[in-house]
């Protein structure tokens, strides 16, 4: 597939991927932009699978609504309820799936592990292979969690990349950093901030956002 | 002996270790080493009907998760770079459709050229 749009391709020229996805494409936010061949391929798939009696398009529709409706705010009530309940904390920490369907999130089959930030140690999820992330808690991934530059330095210097996104920890924090599979994939609960005792679950889910659930931030504070 | 001035390494580290491609964890080399592009997008609906694809025919047992990553590791560190991450999928996903049987290459093309015909929008082409 060739490009279309301009781009150098010089012999190990350096990219620039300004205005660019971190593929070095541009954005193509409307359904009104040129037909791409992927598109066009995407379109063909999908109707020889319709004609072929293997799926629907209300069966699509609904999965793309499932998938939209995962969002971090279901992740953010999940750290909220560990930061309000001590045993429901344990039952995350022992096995992160049961919890989430405790909490009735529709998680699949999908194998989480929850780990927990302290003042003593903090905890850093990438996927150096691929893009594995815990979609079915958070919905889909960033776009940066699946650049070269994250997946290459998140475990060579976690502090120099926590320090990019405005995390600067101490120098006698321990850092973590969990690789993902496609078998396994982690959640980040990040330290309670203080000043939230008596704060109810509804209150403490408003200051969990989607990086510090990933360990690329830490939790609004009150 | 002087040596022509170098930009950048053109073989990351981790190939030259005889790494695959796809296994970037560590090697600041090249691309690697640079800041974390934060510029994020929204995802448009071929990307989601993509996504949905892949989750429905993994149900169906139509072809696996490790079927996909099958395809995208023998892609080749050049794929990063030309395609979009949705573009990669679907390029993977026809593959294992391809070799499980599920429809013929020439249906495909059959398909697509007919698709390609109907208008020069996704929404055009989409929709007919």
């Amino acid at each position: 597939m060739p490009h279309d749009h301009p781009h150098s391709h010089d012999e190990g020229a350096v990219h620039s991927h300004e205005g660019m996805s971190p593929s070095g494409h541009p954005y193509r936010a409307d359904n009104d932009t040129p037909l791409t061949y992927w598109q066009v391929m995407e379109i063909a798939i999908r109707e020889l699978l319709i004609e072929k009696g293997h799926t629907d398009a209300a069966e699509i529709t609904r999965q793309i609504d499932r998938m939209d409706a995962r969002s971090p705010a279901d992740g953010a009530r999940l750290v909220a309820r560990a930061w309000h309940d001590p045993a429901f904390r344990e039952r995350l920490l022992a096995d992160g799936s049961a919890a989430c369907r405790e909490m009735d999130l529709d998680i699949g089959p999908m194998h989480l592990i929850a780990v927990e930030n302290s003042e003593a140690v903090h905890n850093l999820v990438v996927c150096t292979l691929c893009s594995c992330y815990p979609r079915n808690l958070l919905g889909l991934p960033p776009d940066w969690y699946k650049t070269r530059a994250y997946r290459s330095r998140a475990v060579r210097e976690p502090r120099a990349v926590l320090r990019e996104f405005g995390v600067d920890l101490p120098g006698d924090t321990t850092v973590r950093v969990h690789d993902s599979t496609a078998d396994m994939r982690y959640v980040v609960i990040p330290a309670r901030p203080r000043g939230t005792e008596g704060w109810s679950e509804t209150e403490l889910a408003a200051l969990v956002t989607r990086d510090s659930m990933i360990g690329t931030g830490l939790p609004r504070q009150p | 002996m002087t040596e022509p001035e170098q930009k950048t390494d053109p073989i990351p580290e981790s190939l030259a270790a005889g790494r695959r491609w796809h296994d970037m964890g560590g090697d600041i080399s090249g691309d690697g080493g640079g800041p974390i592009p934060r510029e994020g997008h929204d995802y448009a609906l071929w990307e989601k009907r993509i996504d949905a694809l892949m989750v429905l025919c993994g149900e169906k047992g139509l072809m696996t998760v490790d079927g996909l990553r099958r395809v995208l590791e023998d892609m080749g560190p050049e794929s990063f770079e030309t395609m979009g991450y949705y573009e990669r999928w679907i390029a993977s996903v026809n593959q294992n459709l391809l070799e499980g049987g599920v429809y013929t290459t020439e249906e495909l093309g059959t398909r697509m050229e007919a698709v390609a015909r109907r208008g020069a929008s996704y929404g055009e082409a989409a929709g007919g």
